[in-house]
């Protein structure tokens, strides 16, 4: 067995210690040693977007990175976009217009979302289609997506929520 | 009170509703953004251990011997198990039990399993698989259908009808060859949909745990938890009493998940061996090889239609490729056939159906479960038949549309048909009569309906129990407590069963607790399949809450001194009808309630009307009620590559009533989505290994990246209109519409590819390389086709006949002796 390494994670704006195997991907070590079971997985190879967290506010597939290399980067999850327990605007926007259905590719489309709409806080559909073209999705056939991401830009945009 | 299925005239009838219909955040929306959702995968257990599986790498063979001591040995394994533990078979349909949770002797597909090793990490698991020495010795492969019928040995099951034909059927309703003779015109054409599968994004995972009385518990991704109790119980020789089942939300199902799959049975076996709990999620690469998804199917299409574009008879045959085992099998291959009828009149119907095994993956349900293909057939035919009568073909199919309350050549009761308004309104939108036939070169339209079941008037095991169950329970805090064992896949059942009953209760929905998917806690529904949620579960949970209803009104007419029927019930209070302001709330109107009955509770149940045939096999097709679904797709053809981009689809659904229009709006572009990938891309197909590997058939691409399917790149904008004809067999009306929507998607595809470059694909997936193919042929001035070019020979037996309902039928078989007399005299 393979001896553990030990790391200070900053997670969700939170200093995490954590031990763990040192081959662990980010995704595991969320999952499996953090607990923050909000973050999925659908295929572990970089393919599907599940997993997408945001590390220094770029979408990254955890699946894909290794956990020891994120030490001192700034690892946000889908458990810390809501303020306290006031949902952030997407999250509001998603379960209003049904850009949730099973809930599974959410988080990671929630994140990828939450990039976008910092660079951008009013893109257009055509910019909202590539950006979450990485981000697959078996229920919605994405139309409802798109619209819960263009109104959370509105609602961003009338309460001057930063992203 | 109202009898079971039937709620109350009242109910249906009404035109306000305070819940019903209003678009609304479904009542579980907020834990699925915020990450709270618990899928099977985030359970997570005090000395929980992890199991991982060694699949065969063969598509057939024999197993000679297992040495799994290395794998023992290392450290960190708990428990190494084989075939040799799991001695009773199983499988989900009572005629087919031929599984195996590890293999018994013999691998039948690339994936089968065939021993468990339960370790402390996924890791070592993983790692001590491959330490397992398994010596097979080499079985020929069947690879396909026709490859099934041309080599009846080696026999892939020593079951079926013979070699390795799994199932055969045949019906006949009304003398078919008769009415071709009779038609002015008759059309045969060959079609091929090949296999593609669910491609859920969350894998299968499960979590079995012994309780402290060392009763079993599973929380597994399923969307069927009574039919996964009860064959757990029978596998695993253990009372039902004594195991749980909890169905976790699904991070989509589709239909993948509604077998008892065999890791379900290796954890639970291991957990109560080891007295403590067991996970298993399986990797992608797993989900591929567990698929039980779209059988391929070749069929055979004869068709008659009288000159002024009226279908006389239809005469189809099909041959499925099953894979491996029986999974739903059988009754995929019913429904092959059994919905051809609904859409359009047909008077007379004949249908043969021929389902093999194959050294493949097992296939089995995925939405629309048999019946998208046999719908691909009859629809670009009858674009074929359109074009051959100078016709335009919704113009063709406005004029042929089954009749409401009507019943079909195969004894199927149809009630309500919004059709004919699908028709209309795709037309209209899609602005049709300007676009048909007149688009540039490349660039065409295409159309095509569809119908489908809401709920399968039958459970997979006979029986004559209510189909759905509903439990309510309300207190004095005015809390109401929901109990129900249908099983939330995404599709929003958990939000029905609220919307329902706040409906009949005057509350709001978000106020309504529930517990669903349960085995030990919720009564009995048979799960998200079949379309049946809405429509069974509905009426059980609308007339438990009428049974608490008429309480509460009892109740609060005494204090409030006037007759129950003068009372109200609506956003949170009881109160006289002409005088609002006189009344109660809730809550207070529950005190009254429980202090006049006692403790509040309430049940409802479901079963579905008795249908009209009569005839051994009239057990697949009945349903309460149909929905209703017409499509128009717009496509591009690149001439030079091939390549199709579909820009825009129209799409219509006659749903009966919408109970919550975001979410029906989801679910039918969900529907065009998945079915558009279906029509370009989506394919489950093998390849040869090469022959100085080990020559076996293999998956050609298990992967999310390879599997193609759209992404948000690929999705056309989608148009949807809802047709609202509330059905009277439905509760508040509503029929279903996860499913209907997907079936018109792929055949209006493939007419839009006409209509724009006259090339008929008469095979799915339509791929670059297929057009490419077709207008090649175009080119050199023969038959511009790609497709099947022939159907082989099939031992299809002599048919059920049975007379149609307007043949002095009566629903019973007409034995073939009595058949001869009939003819005679």
């Amino acid at each position: 067995m393979m001896k553990n390494v030990h790391r200070t994670l900053q997670v969700n704006g939170e200093a995490q210690q954590v031990s763990f195997a040192p081959y662990k991907t980010l995704l595991e070590v969320l999952r499996e040693d953090l607990n923050l079971t909000g973050t999925k997985h659908g295929c572990e190879l970089g393919e599907c977007g599940a997993c997408a967290v945001l590390v220094d506010g770029q979408p990254l597939l955890a699946c894909l990175e290794l956990a020891v290399e994120c030490e001192g980067r700034a690892i946000e999850t889908v458990e810390g976009l809501a303020n306290g327990s006031v949902l952030h605007p997407l999250q509001a926007a998603f379960a209003d217009l049904g850009g949730a259905q099973c809930g599974y590719c959410t988080p990671g489309i929630l994140m990828t979302a939450k990039a976008l709409l910092e660079k951008e806080p009013e893109p257009s559909r055509e910019r909202i289609r590539e950006a979450i073209s990485g981000n697959l999705c078996r229920c919605t056939g994405y139309q409802q997506i798109y619209e819960s991401i263009e109104e959370a830009a509105r609602r961003m945009k009338e309460a001057k929520v930063p992203a | 009170m109202n009898a079971p299925g039937n709620p109350s005239e009242k109910m249906r009838t009404r035109r306000r509703f305070d819940t019903i219909g209003k678009p609304r955040r479904r009542v579980d929306g907020r834990a699925k953004v915020t990450g709270l959702t618990k899928f099977a995968d985030d359970v997570v257990l005090p000395r929980m251990v992890h199991c991982k599986l060694l699949r065969s790498p063969h598509p057939h063979a024999v197993i000679e011997s297992i040495d799994f001591t290395k794998a023992s040995a290392h450290p960190g394994v708990h428990l190494v198990l084989t075939g040799k533990d799991f001695p009773i078979s199983y499988g989900i349909l009572p005629v087919t039990q031929d599984e195996y949770p590890l293999a018994n002797e013999r691998v039948r597909y690339v994936g089968d399993p065939v021993a468990a090793v339960i370790a402390r990490d996924e890791q070592t698991a993983d790692e001590a698989t491959r330490l397992i020495e398994v010596k097979y010795r080499l079985l020929n492969t069947v690879s396909s259908a026709e490859d099934a019928l041309a080599n009846p040995e080696p026999r892939i099951h020593d079951y079926g009808e013979q070699g390795n034909i799994h199932r055969l059927q045949a019906f006949e309703f009304g003398d078919v060859d008769e009415a071709l003779m009779g038609s002015d015109h008759v059309f045969e054409d060959l079609f091929f949909f090949e296999g593609n599968t669910h491609l859920p994004l969350e894998q299968h995972a499960s979590v079995a745990a012994p309780d402290g009385e060392g009763k079993l518990t599973l929380w597994s991704s399923t969307q069927v938890p009574h039919y996964i109790h009860r064959a757990l119980a029978r596998a695993l020789r253990i009372p039902a009493a004594h195991i749980r089942v909890i169905a976790c939300p699904n991070g989509g199902g589709f239909g993948g998940k509604c077998d008892l799959h065999n890791h379900e049975i290796v954890v639970s076996r291991a957990s109560m061996i080891l007295g403590r709990p067991v996970k298993i999620c399986l990797t992608r690469e797993e989900v591929f090889y567990m698929h039980r998804g779209r059988h391929p199917v070749l069929m055979k299409m004869k068709t008659g239609v009288t000159k002024d574009g009226k279908l006389t008879g239809m005469h189809l045959q099909t041959l499925l490729d099953g894979g491996g085992y029986g999974s739903y099998g059988v009754a995929s291959t019913f429904y092959t056939g059994a919905l051809q009828t609904v859409t359009y009149e047909l008077p007379r119907y004949k249908f043969d159906a021929c389902r093999t095994f194959t050294n493949k993956p097992p296939c089995g349900p995925k939405r629309g479960h048999g019946t998208p293909q046999p719908r691909f057939g009859q629809e670009v035919q009858l674009d074929k038949i359109a074009e051959k009568l100078g016709r335009d073909p919704a113009e063709l199919r406005l004029g042929m549309v089954a009749k409401p309350d009507s019943l079909t050549a195969n004894w199927l009761k149809i009630g309500t048909i919004g059709l004919e308004e699908c028709i209309r309104l795709v037309v209209e939108h899609s602005d049709w009569n300007n676009k048909r036939a007149t688009l540039p070169p490349g660039r065409g339209v295409g159309i095509a309906c569809g119908s489908y079941l809401c709920g399968a008037g039958l459970p997979i095991y006979w029986n004559k129990m209510p189909q759905s169950g509903v439990q309510i329970l309300a207190d004095r805090s005015g809390q109401v407590t929901v109990f129900c064992g249908a099983t939330e896949i995404g599709q929003g059942s958990d939000d029905m069963l609220a919307a329902f009953v706040a409906e009949v209760l005057g509350i709001d929905a978000f106020d309504v607790r529930l517990v669903t998917g349960d085995t030990a806690l919720t009564p009995v529904d048979l799960g998200s399949y079949s379309s049946r949620v809405t429509v069974m579960m509905g009426h059980a949970a609308i007339q438990a809450a009428e049974r608490l209803r008429e309480m509460i009104v009892d109740a609060a007419s005494h204090e409030l001194e006037c007759s129950p029927e003068r009372l109200v019930m609506a956003q949170g209070r009881v109160f006289l009808s002409e005088d609002p302001s006189k009344g109660m709330t809730f809550a207070e109107a529950i005190v009254f309630a429980e202090t006049k009955y006692g403790t509040l509770g309430t049940v409802g149940s479901y079963s579905p009307p008795r249908a009209p045939g009569r005839f051994k096999g009239a057990g697949v097709g009945p349903s309460p009620a149909y929905s209703y679904t017409a499509v128009v797709v717009e496509a591009e053809v690149d001439q030079n590559t091939g390549w199709v981009t579909v820009p825009k689809i129209w799409v219509a659904h006659d749903i009966g009533r919408a109970v919550n229009p975001v979410l029906a709006r989801g679910q039918v572009e969900g529907s065009i989505y998945m079915g558009l990938g279906e029509a370009l891309m989506e394919e489950q197909i093998f390849r040869r290994l090469p022959a100085k590997m080990s020559h076996a058939l293999v998956h050609k691409f298990p992967s999310m990246l390879e599997y193609k399917s759209l992404t948000s790149l690929d999705m056309p904008e989608v148009f949807t209109y809802l047709v609202e004809d509330p059905d009277p067999n439905c509760p508040f009306g509503a029929k279903e519409v996860g499913q209907g929507p997907l079936l018109p998607v792929m055949p209006a595809v493939a007419n839009a590819i006409y209509d724009a470059v006259g090339v008929r694909i008469d095979e799915i997936p339509i791929t670059p390389d297929k057009v490419l193919r077709a207008l090649e042929l175009k080119a050199k001035g023969e038959a511009p086709r790609v497709g099947p070019d022939h159907f082989p020979q099939v031992p299809y037996p002599k048919p059920v006949y049975v007379k149609t309902p307007w043949e002095g039928g009566d629903g019973n078989e007409t034995k073939p002796a009595d058949r001869k007399q009939a003819v005679a005299s």
